[in-house]
């Protein structure tokens, strides 16, 4: 989306021309008073413009045409300085207008009332309102969150709880509330909403990248601060060279005292522009990145937090595995031979569409040969063939021909079955059961007519790469947890597989929250994504809390970012950005400080040239006259703002390596190339100016 | 320079850091209230003071408490100093029956005293008594360095602790360091330096018939000479020791009864960095990772020999404008060579240079050669130590926390360029620590530079300089550094004793030292309140060369940034003049 938007020319257009005018706006001093620095720029502006006035008048210290040619530079030093924040403040609108637009909405299936039969209506979800009642149905994703009226249903939760075995949702009793974002897997539900869906956060967003109504962040503060601290310094740096320079001139007795406009140009070439002008860019352009990975953030202090993360708690399922299970091994028992479980188990699942139904058939198909009897849609059955449906009370699934009936379900519903047909349980299928168990696999019995035919083994999928994100995460210093409903052996075998630092097996909302606050006792900041009403105190607790957007209500109120996309991998990208906005603030005050040391060999010795002439040896970039380098400083430290504006709107790039190496790389790019960098710029417009005969 | 010279700079190196652990771990114990070998001679003692004077040992104070009972303390010594000087003609130990000392120097001597400047606008042996060297300069020479200690131990103790805001006990951090540090090691450089002849008397000045007699200005033959002496060695001791500075004669060091030997010249200028360099490591003990302390001690280090090189080098080349009046500069085994004016001959070029560096690096201000007598590069290294903010090595305590000011700016900066909010030694470095560390870096150059500026305007500042053209701009702005740095060295040219000087420079002493301190505590006590982030790999090192590279920047950019036009107007220009002739 952000893409496109780029390509547009005529959007680009106006964006820069409402950016233009939003640079002159902002020139009014109540604004520029937030920004010590560039307040500071402007008041000279105005002393310089004033000089220039009175030069008019043929009372100037220095030239008309040099004092003016300042005041010019000076001025547009705000203006650079106003624009980047413009542009940035532009873009962020944009893209928050465009995503208010294009925003992902579900369809509801709305009722009038609590009745199955009643027709109903196609809604988007977001229109539903509180106590308003829809129906949801096998195979559709639960809307909002509700409680339920009517219906019993197996419900897949796992992105939510990030338990990837179906749970049971009834009316009445504990387990009748169902949350957004989850996906009925059999039967049907009747639900009364319970909460209104989420109002505001683009507004919200929207204000935090408009300048006006933005809050400073506390690292924003602390930067402030220092900034305003050198600001201070080099203010009585040039105050003082004024008497100073006079008591030169007396004990010399020659040349004239340093002019108001040098002192001033001097002034703005120390103080830290280019920071101080590109700050707030750079805090709005983080926020721009969120919105354009679909992250809304609720605060600029959420994203300054996401670089400071130590801890992802991050959620199996969806996460670190695939969001379902997929079958890899067929054991058969009791002397039954492999060939004969296999065509059972791939009987028994041609008509279940679930994930992890189809997984078995492919099994079947690629390790023993054997091709579906049916590899049309279930309702292609061959003659006789009668499928049984899963369904929350019977628990199991199968089909039914020719006087055989074939069925698989959870080893202990299973077993029921076996027994209730009186047969023997045969001795080797608990230990097969307990042995996939073990090894973080879940079993699946299947049973032909009351027998045991041997166990399916469905195992999480760990995602393709993730074991080397993890690796990555290991090196910027960020220990992962994985949090599952799973039992302890479980997690530990998927855990290991997927190279997690840590793992909180059959975790409750009560063991987050426990976990994060030691954590947090222990100094890390951690963060976490959630989606369920349960993860809420989890969330409000953690420091950077994402909530999916098919989350509940209660959950994305907790949190401090809300995920579009609802992809909880999202939390890495997240914590990156937060990281760039950060280095792109340390670099370019690195840059901003390193810079002034070439200034003061252009403008030192210009200064002082009618007092103390030899001090020309430290003009060390042999600039033309004292005036084309007075004037080639100011020039500079100008343009040098509008070079960085696109730095400043894509952050310096982050690379997962340790903090030492970043520093090092980051020091010769920003601090060596900080203090190299305007030596060869304030060269080549001096050279300019000469060349075009304007000094 | 000859092999002599190199071989004494690096052999006074090699003293230096064999000491700086076995000092360092003791003054941590020290700091940790733990028990050293010294506990049966001083423990008996120290407890007597805490029973005379009520204190409670055990309980400690918040930064805020701390902070007020050391500006009690430092007030009324402050004033103790002032009225002995008004009033030591009424009191015992006079032998020469010197007289009230003026209301405006006394001021400057009291300030200057407390705040661990010593700075001297007088002179010693014609103005002070006995008993004023004794009740006032060397007791304060004592306390105001135990009170920079004391508050540097504060501030490490809340960079150590978490979530308390307890930092210390102003008044045991005081007892104990002048009891188990200061006085057992001036005890034992007093001893060595008697017996190299340093005088310790408290007999009347003694008159010496002179070999040659003289005839004085108004054409009277002189055939006598008074030489002053007294209850020297003490003071040099802790004077040396305790970065004060304040000599007991006018001349300090350079005097034959203050610094008779190159061996008590080596003493003395060991005593000068040997406290502050050995506190590194008392600071990385007692936050756990001496790494940490090493790492600042190297930074300073390096900057240190840096500059003290450069230095070395332009006095030992010498002067063109005298070597073309015939006179020869070239070093050869019969002659030093180099820029010998204000050096001592005993001394030479070298150690004079290396005592120059360090007594203006760690904020001693003692002298064995004249500074306003160095080559424009050599006076520029020494008032350029005292720019970047007397933080190499730096006077005892005070440098340190000055120092770790700058590292928390460079953690800062270097932190936000790791792509983490910034922390040191597991501490999130916030607003509050940045104002706080932004006023410890702001307010030396702000009474440096606005004291010249006033010095350089008023006729009353002008008046007191002595030599035309840039020089004379360097001895006001070096006046105004050395009060601003509390070192207390200064270019002689100047005649400080007026009351423009007097009260102007007592006014920065103050507010150079106590706005100094206040801010370091308040780092401290914010600091201990918070929580510990425990480091890994996403975690900035702050012990790694490329991270003690980054400090050496930060002090070194701030320092030129602040200082280099005035000193372009001063020393540089100076310097040009003289060779571009």
């Amino acid at each position: 989306m952000n893409n496109q938007l780029k390509k547009q020319p005529t959007f680009r257009r106006e964006l820069y021309q409402r950016a233009v005018l939003d640079s002159f706006v902002k020139l009014n001093p109540r604004w520029m008073v937030r920004n010590p620095v560039m307040f500071v720029v402007e008041v000279g502006s105005v002393l310089t413009t004033a000089l220039w006035v009175q030069a008019l008048f043929g009372k100037g210290e220095a030239p008309t045409g040099f004092i003016a040619t300042v005041a010019i530079w000076l001025w547009f030093t705000v203006l650079f300085a106003n624009f980047s924040e413009a542009v940035a403040e532009g873009r962020g609108k944009a893209q928050a207008e465009a995503l208010r637009k294009t925003r992902q909405t579900t369809q509801a299936k709305k009722l009038k009332t609590a009745n199955r039969e009643s027709q109903y209506e196609l809604v988007a979800s977001a229109s539903l309102r509180k106590d308003d009642i829809y129906l949801v149905e096998a195979g559709d994703v639960i809307s909002v969150d509700g409680e339920i009226i009517e219906g019993i249903a197996s419900v897949d939760e796992s992105a939510v709880t990030g338990e990837s075995a179906p749970v049971i949702r009834e009316a009445g009793g504990d387990r009748s509330a169902v949350t957004g974002g989850t996906r009925l897997l059999s039967d049907w539900l009747i639900v009364r909403v319970t909460a209104n869906p989420g109002e505001g956060f683009l507004d919200r967003m929207i204000g935090l990248v408009e300048g006006a109504k933005r809050q400073k962040t506390p690292n924003e503060i602390a930067l402030n601060i220092l900034l305003a601290g050198f600001t201070i310094v080099f203010l009585i740096v040039c105050a003082t060279l004024l008497p100073y320079s006079l008591y030169s001139v007396q004990i010399a007795g020659k040349g004239v005292p340093i002019t108001i406009t040098v002192l001033v140009a001097l002034l703005v070439c120390l103080i830290p522009t280019t920071i101080g002008g590109l700050l707030s860019a750079i805090g709005i352009a983080g926020m721009d990145r969120m919105i354009q990975r679909n992250v809304i953030a609720m605060s600029g202090r959420a994203v300054e937090a996401a670089g400071d993360v130590d801890v992802l708690l991050l959620d199996k399922t969806g996460t670190i595995t695939l969001g379902n299970r997929q079958a890899v091994d067929l054991i058969p028992v009791n002397g039954v031979p492999a060939q004969e479980l296999a065509e059972a188990a791939q009987l028994a699942s041609l008509a279940d569409e679930t994930p992890e139904g189809r997984s078995i058939v492919v099994l079947a198909k690629e390790k023993f040969g054997l091709r579906g009897r049916t590899m049309g849609s279930s309702e292609e059955a061959p003659e006789g063939m009668h499928f049984v449906p899963f369904t929350a009370q019977t628990r199991m699934s199968g089909v039914d021909f020719d006087g055989t009936s074939i069925r698989k379900g959870a080893p202990d519903t299973m077993m029921t079955l076996v027994q209730s047909n009186g047969h023997p349980v045969p001795a080797d299928l608990q230990t097969n059961v307990d042995s996939i168990a073990r090894a973080g696999g879940t079993p699946l019995v299947v049973a032909r007519n009351g027998n045991a035919l041997g166990v399916i083994h469905l195992k999480d999928i760990v995602k393709g790469g993730i074991n080397e994100r993890f690796a990555h995460l290991r090196k910027m210093g960020i220990k992962t947890v994985m949090i599952t409903g799973d039992n302890p052996l479980t997690a530990a075998a998927i855990a290991a597989e997927a190279g997690v630092d840590d793992f909180l097996a059959q975790a409750t909302p009560e063991t987050k929250l426990k976990l994060i606050r030691e954590y947090q006792g222990g100094g890390r900041l951690v963060a976490m994504t959630g989606d369920g009403t349960n993860d809420a105190p989890a969330l409000a607790q953690a420091d950077v809390a994402v909530a999916m957007n098919t989350g509940t209500q209660p959950a994305r109120e907790a949190a401090n970012m809300v995920d579009l996309d609802s992809n909880p991998t999202k939390l890495i990208e997240i914590v990156e950005i937060g990281k760039q906005l950060l280095m792109t603030r340390g670099a370019l005050t690195t840059f901003s400080i390193a810079n002034d040391v070439s200034k003061y060999f252009a403008i030192i010795p210009a200064a002082f040239a009618s007092t103390y002439p030899v001090l020309n040896v430290l003009n060390i970039m042999h600039l033309a006259t004292p005036q084309s380098a007075i004037l080639s400083a100011v020039i500079f430290n100008a343009l040098i703002i509008i070079a960085l504006i696109p730095l400043a709107l894509r952050g310096v790039p982050y690379r997962p390596v340790g903090a030492a190496q970043l520093l090092r790389d980051n020091l010769l790019i920003y601090g060596l190339g900080g203090l190299i960098a305007p030596f060869i710029g304030i060269k080549l417009i001096d050279m300019l100016l000469v060349t075009l005969h304007l000094v | 320079m000859n092999p002599y010279s190199w071989f004494q700079l690096i052999f006074y190196f090699v003293v230096l850091f064999l000491l700086v652990k076995p000092l360092g771990f003791f003054m941590a114990h020290v700091y940790q209230g733990e028990r050293t070998f010294l506990d049966p001679v001083f423990g008996p003692l120290e407890r007597l003071i805490y029973r005379l004077g009520g204190v409670h040992a055990d309980e400690e104070m918040n930064w805020k408490v701390y902070a007020i009972a050391l500006m009690v303390f430092n007030v009324l010594g402050l004033l103790v100093v002032y009225g002995l000087q008004r009033v030591q003609g009424f009191l015992p130990l006079n032998p020469q029956s010197l007289g009230a000392v003026s209301p405006d120097s006394s001021w400057n001597t009291a300030v200057s005293f407390a705040s661990n400047t010593n700075w001297q606008g007088y002179g010693g042996e014609t103005t002070m008594s006995y008993l004023t060297q004794m009740m006032a300069m060397t007791v304060q020479n004592f306390v105001s360095a135990a009170t920079g200690m004391a508050a540097l131990a504060a501030m490490i103790r809340g960079i150590a602790r978490h979530t308390t805001d307890k930092i210390g006990n102003f008044w045991v951090d005081l007892t104990r360091t002048v009891l188990y540090i200061l006085l057992p090691l001036a005890f034992v450089l007093a001893l060595a330096l008697v017996s190299q002849g340093v005088v310790q008397t408290f007999s009347q000045y003694q008159t010496a018939n002179l070999l040659q007699p003289i005839t004085d200005a108004s054409g009277k033959s002189v055939t006598t000479q008074t030489l002053a002496v007294g209850p020297a060695a003490s003071q040099i001791a802790i004077k040396q020791l305790g970065t004060n500075g304040g000599g007991f004669f006018n001349t300090n060091s350079t005097h034959p009864f203050e610094n008779p030997t190159p061996f008590s010249n080596f003493l003395e200028m060991l005593s000068i960095l040997l406290i502050p360099a050995a506190l590194c490591y008392t600071f990385g003990k007692m936050v756990g990772d001496t790494r940490q302390g090493w790492a600042i001690l190297i930074a300073m280090t390096v900057i240190f020999v840096a500059l003290l090189s450069v230095s070395v080098w332009t006095e030992q080349n010498g002067n063109p404008a005298i070597a073309k009046m015939g006179v020869d500069i070239q070093q050869s085994n019969i002659n030093p060579g180099g820029n010998m004016e204000g050096k001592e001959v005993r001394f030479g070029v070298a150690n004079s240079a290396l005592w120059g560096a360090a007594t203006t690096a760690a904020s001693n201000g003692s002298v064995d050669s004249m500074h306003d007598s160095y080559m424009p590069l050599g006076g520029l290294i020494e008032m350029w130590l005292i720019h970047l903010g007397e933080v190499i090595y730096g006077g005892v305590g005070s440098g340190l926390y000055g120092m770790l000011a700058f590292v928390i700016v460079a953690v800062f900066v270097a932190g936000l360029m790791v792509g983490r909010t910034p922390e040191y030694l597991g501490k999130k470095i916030e607003a509050y620590e940045m104002k706080m560390a932004s006023l410890i870096l702001l307010i030396p150059v702000f009474t440096a530079l606005v004291g010249t500026a006033i010095g350089v305007l008023t006729p009353a500042g002008q008046s007191s300089v002595l030599n035309p053209g840039p020089h004379g701009f360097s001895e006001i702005l070096y006046a105004f550094s050395s009060a601003s740095g509390n070192n207390g060295s200064a270019f002689a040219g100047l005649n400080a004793n007026t009351p423009f000087y007097n009260t102007a420079l007592g006014i920065i002493m103050f507010i150079a030292r106590y706005w100094l301190m206040i801010p370091a505590l308040a780092i401290g006590g914010s600091l201990a309140r918070k929580k510990k982030v425990p480091a890994s790999a996403g975690t900035l090192p702050t012990h790694t060369p490329l991270f003690i590279a980054w400090t050496i920047g930060v002090v070194i950019i701030v320092g030129a940034l602040g200082f280099l036009p005035a000193l372009a107007l001063g020393p540089i220009v100076e310097h040009l003049m003289i060779f571009a002739h």
